[in-house]
């Protein structure tokens, strides 16, 4: 009955997280002192922000492998932007950046919306696409710290409240995310295009089109993950965040969002966000070599799959009126 | 055209000839297309065409086709296997590992197959025992192979590799036949016939397109799926061999994103992604198709990273432009 | 009572053609405010097409659709729905990962001013309809977390939350345990009184004459009559129903043979089935017959080895063989032709002689190695034996109508060579015809020593068929019956349990 107050899989993963800061704590104090915790947030969050983009698109029944590939396409056109153009104010930059982000997502979305391409195919291809560009729009030349402007790469760090701008936008984007998912039309749909797409159909909401919007509102993030991303490290580049969409369907994948469609909630994205960044954070700490972060999130996510279907499985239809009665 | 005619009783065992049925496979188109190709580029470039040239262009698609036939019985049987460039990284640097003690060319070769048949018994574990899907497990592991990698070589690499183990990415059988090639002709034929003359294959379209009627029809399909998934692990240790004796060293990045390339050789062969149907053939010209237009591109100085725009495109574009063809064929009807 | 003038909802002459079938033949069907009608029909009388055409999932092809006397055209569900029309459908077709509320209002949420989803309204509406209907827990409630009966609460509330003038309840009962049965009908009680018009959809008579105050009968997708309950009897009502038991002539046969091939003791499943036990004999004809839902596919299925069963035993000829997996239920002679031929048996997109020997393939084949001449020639045997009409055995069989590809899930399994044959609903959705071929065969197959057990919900085909018919209700055998005995009536009263909850009636 109290698993009717308490989403389950949420409260594991938030001990889970709990333990092994303490258990990081017990050997090394200075991992858990505010600061440095602040800092663990900052770092995690454009992976946050990504998770929930990908959180949408993984509810619809969908995936978006492209994420990372367009991330770095927009960091560069903005990056290049802002040389050409040194004066263009920041809000133009990051209104340009979500809106090619969202033109991506939108390819992606209207590939899988209306000639009906398995989500897996379209963004393994569009993943390829979007990469070559950049090396196209670069001649695969670097945009390095001193070719951008100081507002430019300065905006993601500049602190206000004691916290980087970075770490605000992701703070908003959970929280708007958070009031879409639960308030909205559009983020209930969302839920019955997973949950159960027939069903869906009968009360009306077209599901393809759910989908679409689903890629649209994953690329823009992504895009506006581009540009925070670029400012922040100042350099830009074709293989900036290489294989960053396997980190962010492992966040997605351990905060409990089901592959199925359907399951999944906002805190599990975030959660799942954080417990990568806590462990990527904590191996320099603890002196374990940066390079078992691949290994760990690949287990995470066999393990988070593994778990989550065995407490996920359905009943069957129950004929007998004794075993009914039993239940 | 299909009844009327025919009278009651008799039926034909096919109503159209082998000849016809060659004449309209996707297979033939795409042999057409390997062949433009073949002659756009010997007008494109004076150095096209010389064997030795030829020659090392196949290296382009060899070690990425002995994957995809592989992945092709995978996915005509409805499941997906991302992590195989991953199991190329883990099998090569298992090799690369054991070359540092000293071992010789038979034992890289053993451990390279048995690494690579172990990563696909994992990951038919998670798929067929656990029952969960094969796009998140083989995401999950491709992350963990490749992870294992980078915990073993870190940015280092492994070299010193024993001269004779050259012989598999290297070597020459006679003139301008390389052992890969051969290999690739050898491997192209065992699973042609396992697929279209066994009756093993003929388990895996029906599984493909309907794994319900397949298991009432008594098929054991998740044994079918396991097999599978093996065999895919152990075409991954192959390729790693031979891709390991061409570069001569092990980097954790080796192979990246050549899951990409082999998907797309699987596709572009006529293999439907959501299983049922395709063929071996198919495949091998793919293969051919792919090798090719890599080759021609880069002897025109296009680089690799543009060439990547060139796969993901050709991914896409094979599955579009067919469904693309038949709404506008189905709204002319309408209209 | 006194008859109200306009019935609220009107269907005139409705035809629903799908491509070989006629599912509605030009039918009528009125509702009333305040009254509870009766839908009564075998399956396959065209019931669920009525309740897609009412809510608008299905455009009739000709015939009229009419609210409060005025013609109206649903062009999708939601033109239904602002008619004030709603459906309770047999599978709740519901979220389960929203809450209750959620469930209610997807679609027509309260918003606030910023066009937000107004939780607290929602909430609190959500309550006071719950409330209305009896149902105590909390909307805030995952749906997840309901049994069966809440959940059929919830997409009452549902219905009642779109202010719903017509409400269409189809097999609401199915699912449900006597005690919530009866808070149903104090819910139609309820509806009734605020004047719904309510169709109430049902195989089981007591139902029906509990709460119905009307009857409509269709047979065969085409109109019979239609009435007030109080005007008319059970065996009257029955009669309707099965009333064409004449009007196809099943073939002659005798049984002679005593052998018994087949012995199942004790056969039990946690929560599908209990104590199945009977006798198969050579050459028999063994009819399965019960509502849906009664257990007997999923018994059958456990008996082909797809379901474990949990006790039990089968013998063959005497022999006790152990059944895990279909392949060992083919290769001991049993073989299982499925209901759902669409996902169970054909495999579209493979070729018609690749399916006839898909679980021959070690006949045909030489050490795992295929031979095309001798697959053809078996296709073409049981091709021929079928009278299969196709263009080529190369052919698709996604391409041939209904009935062959229903041939060509018999003819697979034919060229098994098996001992006894399992037939679920073998002439489900085929044209007549095909149904007579079909009985044919089933006669000169049992003529020839095979068994067969025939599971089916058309009453004039077990009682045309069947040497014998167990009857099965609630996962559970209810009886046995034989030659004179087996009359439509008896039939129905079994399944229904009709006579056995005579304390329901009296209350």
């Amino acid at each position: 009955m109290l698993s009717r107050l308490i989403p389950v899989r949420e409260t594991i993963l938030g001990a889970a997280i709990l333990a092994l800061l303490l258990l990081i704590a017990s050997r090394f104090s200075g991992f858990v002192a505010p600061a440095n915790l602040l800092n663990v947030f900052n770092d995690t969050a454009p992976l946050i922000i990504l998770a929930l983009g990908q959180m949408v698109v993984i509810l619809t029944r969908c995936i978006d492998l492209s994420v990372a590939a367009n991330l770095a396409l927009t960091g560069m056109a903005v990056a290049m932007l802002n040389v050409a153009m040194p004066g263009l104010p920041i809000p133009v930059i990051i209104a340009v950046a979500i809106g090619l982000g969202a033109v991506m997502g939108a390819i992606n979305g209207l590939l899988v919306w209306k000639l009906m391409i398995p989500p897996i195919v379209v963004t393994l291809g569009t993943m390829a696409v979007f990469r070559g560009i950049i090396f196209l729009i670069s001649d695969g030349k670097w945009v390095n710290a001193h070719e951008m402007s100081d507002a430019f790469t300065g905006f993601p760090r500049a602190v206000i409240l004691g916290l980087p701008v970075l770490s605000w936008v992701a703070l908003l984007t959970v929280a708007i995310f958070g009031i879409m998912m639960s308030r909205t039309a559009l983020g209930r749909s969302i839920f019955a295009v997973g949950g159960n797409p027939d069903a869906a159909v009968y009360t009306g909401i077209d599901v393809g089109r759910v989908k679409f919007l689903a890629f649209v509102l994953s690329g823009a993030l992504a895009g506006l993950t581009g540009y925070l991303w670029v400012a922040r490290y100042a350099v830009a580049y074709v293989d900036i965040a290489g294989g960053f969409e396997l980190e962010v369907v492992a966040a997605c994948v351990i905060g409990g969002i089901s592959i199925a469609g359907g399951i999944g909630s906002v805190g599990g994205a975030v959660l799942g966000a954080l417990f990568l960044g806590v462990i990527k954070n904590a191996l320099p700490v603890i002196n374990i070599s940066p390079f078992w972060q691949l290994a760990i999130s690949g287990s995470a996510i066999l393990i988070a799959v593994a778990f989550n279907a065995r407490s996920g499985k359905t009943k069957g239809r129950i004929i007998l009126k004794s075993a009914e009665a039993s239940e | 055209m299909t009844d009327g005619s025919t009278p009651p009783r008799f039926i034909p065992d096919r109503l159209r000839t082998r000849k016809t049925r060659i004449l309209h496979s996707w297979e033939i188109l795409l042999l057409a297309v390997a062949i433009a190709i073949f002659v756009i580029n010997s007008l494109a470039s004076p150095y096209f065409l010389n064997a030795w040239n030829l020659s090392d262009a196949t290296f382009n698609f060899t070690e990425k086709a002995m994957i995809a036939f592989a992945m092709a019985l995978l996915i005509i049987s409805g499941e997906i296997d991302l992590s195989v460039a991953a199991i190329i990284a883990l099998a090569s640097t298992a090799m690369g590992f054991a070359a540092q003690y000293g071992a010789g060319t038979p034992e890289l070769v053993a451990i390279g197959l048995v690494v690579g048949l172990l990563c696909g018994v994992f990951n038919a574990i998670f798929v067929t025992i656990l029952g969960l899907p094969s796009i998140v497990v083989t995401i999950g592991t491709m992350s963990l192979f490749r992870g294992i990698s980078y915990i073993v070589l870190g940015d280092e690499a492994f070299r010193g590799y024993p001269a004779s183990f050259a012989w598999f990415g290297q070597g020459y059988l006679f003139w301008v036949f390389t052992v890969e090639l051969a290999l690739f002709a050898v491997i192209a034929v065992i699973y042609g016939v396992l697929l279209h003359k066994t009756n093993f294959g003929r388990a895996i379209y029906a599984i493909g397109n309907n794994p319900t009627a397949a298991l009432f029809s008594g098929i054991r399909v998740q044994r079918v799926k396991f097999i599978l998934f093996l065999l895919t692990g152990l075409m991954s240790g192959v390729a790693a061999i031979c891709l390991t004796s061409r570069l001569g060293s092990t980097r954790p990045s080796i192979a990246q994103g050549m899951e990409l390339e082999v998907v797309t050789m699987v596709v572009l062969g006529g293999v439907s992604i959501l299983g049922g149907s395709g063929s071996i053939p198919g495949v091998v010209i793919a293969a051919f198709v792919m090798g090719l237009v890599t080759f021609g591109l880069g002897l025109l100085n296009v680089p690799g990273i543009v060439m990547s725009i060139f796969i993901g495109l050709l991914l896409i574009g094979v599955i579009a432009l067919p469904r693309l063809w038949t709404m506008a064929a189905a709204k002319r009807g309408r209209t | 009572m006194t008859e109200p003038l306009t019935p609220v909802v009107s269907m005139d002459a409705i035809t629903k053609i799908f491509p070989g079938v006629k599912a509605l033949d030009a039918v009528h069907l009125k509702l009333y405010a305040g009254q509870v009608t009766a839908l009564v029909g075998e399956n396959g009388a065209g019931k669920s097409t009525t309740v897609k055409v009412l809510t608008g999932i299905y455009r009739p092809d000709e015939g009229t659709v009419r609210i409060d006397g005025t013609p109206v055209t649903f062009t999708d569900p939601n033109a239904a729905s602002d008619n004030g029309i709603t459906a309770i459908h047999q599978e709740t077709v519901l979220f389960d990962e929203l809450s209750v509320a959620e469930n209610i209002f997807i679609g027509h949420a309260p918003r606030t001013r910023f066009g937000l989803i107004d939780r607290h309204a929602m909430y609190e509406a959500a309550a006071r309809l719950l409330r209305s209907i009896g149902a105590n827990f909390d909307p805030r409630t995952r749906l997840r977390h309901l049994g069966i009966a809440n959940k059929h609460l919830v997409a009452i509330a549902r219905a009642l939350s779109v202010d719903a003038r017509v409400v269409i309840m189809d097999e609401p009962t199915a699912a449900l345990s006597h005690k919530e049965i009866e808070e149903l009908y104090e819910l139609i009680e309820n509806l009734k009184s605020q004047g719904k018009a309510i169709l109430f959809i049902s195989h089981k008579f007591d139902e029906i004459f509990r709460i119905a105050d009307r009857y409509t009968v269709f047979r065969d997708g085409a109109f019979i009559d239609e009435g007030l309950i109080d005007d008319i009897d059970r065996d009257g009502l029955v009669k309707l129903m099965v009333g064409r038991a004449v009007d196809h002539i099943f073939p002659t046969r005798e049984m002679t043979a005593t052998e018994d091939v087949l012995q199942v003791v004790g056969y039990a499943h946690p929560t599908e089935f209990a104590d199945i036990g009977f006798t198969l004999k050579r050459g028999e004809i063994l009819g399965f017959y019960g509502l849906v839902g009664a257990g007997r596919s999923e018994f059958m299925q456990s008996l082909f080895g797809i379901t474990k069963p949990s006790k039990g035993v089968c013998k063959i000829k005497g022999k006790i063989r152990v059944i895990r997996s279909p392949a060992d239920a083919i290769s001991n002679g049993i073989v299982y032709v499925p209901e759902d031929r669409g996902k169970q048996g054909a495999v579209i997109g493979l070729p018609i002689f690749q399916n006839i020997t898909l679980p021959s393939l070690g006949r045909t084949s030489r050490s795992g190695f295929l031979r095309m001449v001798e697959e053809f020639a078996l296709a073409r045997e049981y091709a021929e034996r079928l009278d299969l009409r196709a263009a080529s055995l190369d052919q698709d069989v996604g391409q041939l109508s209904g009935g062959n590809q229903q041939k060509v899930v018999i003819a697979k399994w034919l060229a098994t060579q098996p001992q006894v044959i399992i037939l679920d609903e073998p002439t489900k959705g085929i044209d007549i015809g095909s149904k007579a071929a079909v009985h044919e065969f089933m006669a000169e197959l049992a003529a020839q020593g095979l068994s067969v057990i025939m599971v089916s919900s058309e009453i004039p085909e077990v009682i045309g068929m069947s040497d014998r018919v167990i009857i099965m209700r609630d996962g559970r055998i209810v009886a046995e019956v034989a030659g004179d005995e087996m009359q439509p009536d008896v039939l129905v009263r079994h399944a229904a349990g009709i006579g056995e909850m005579s304390q329901l009636e009296d209350a």
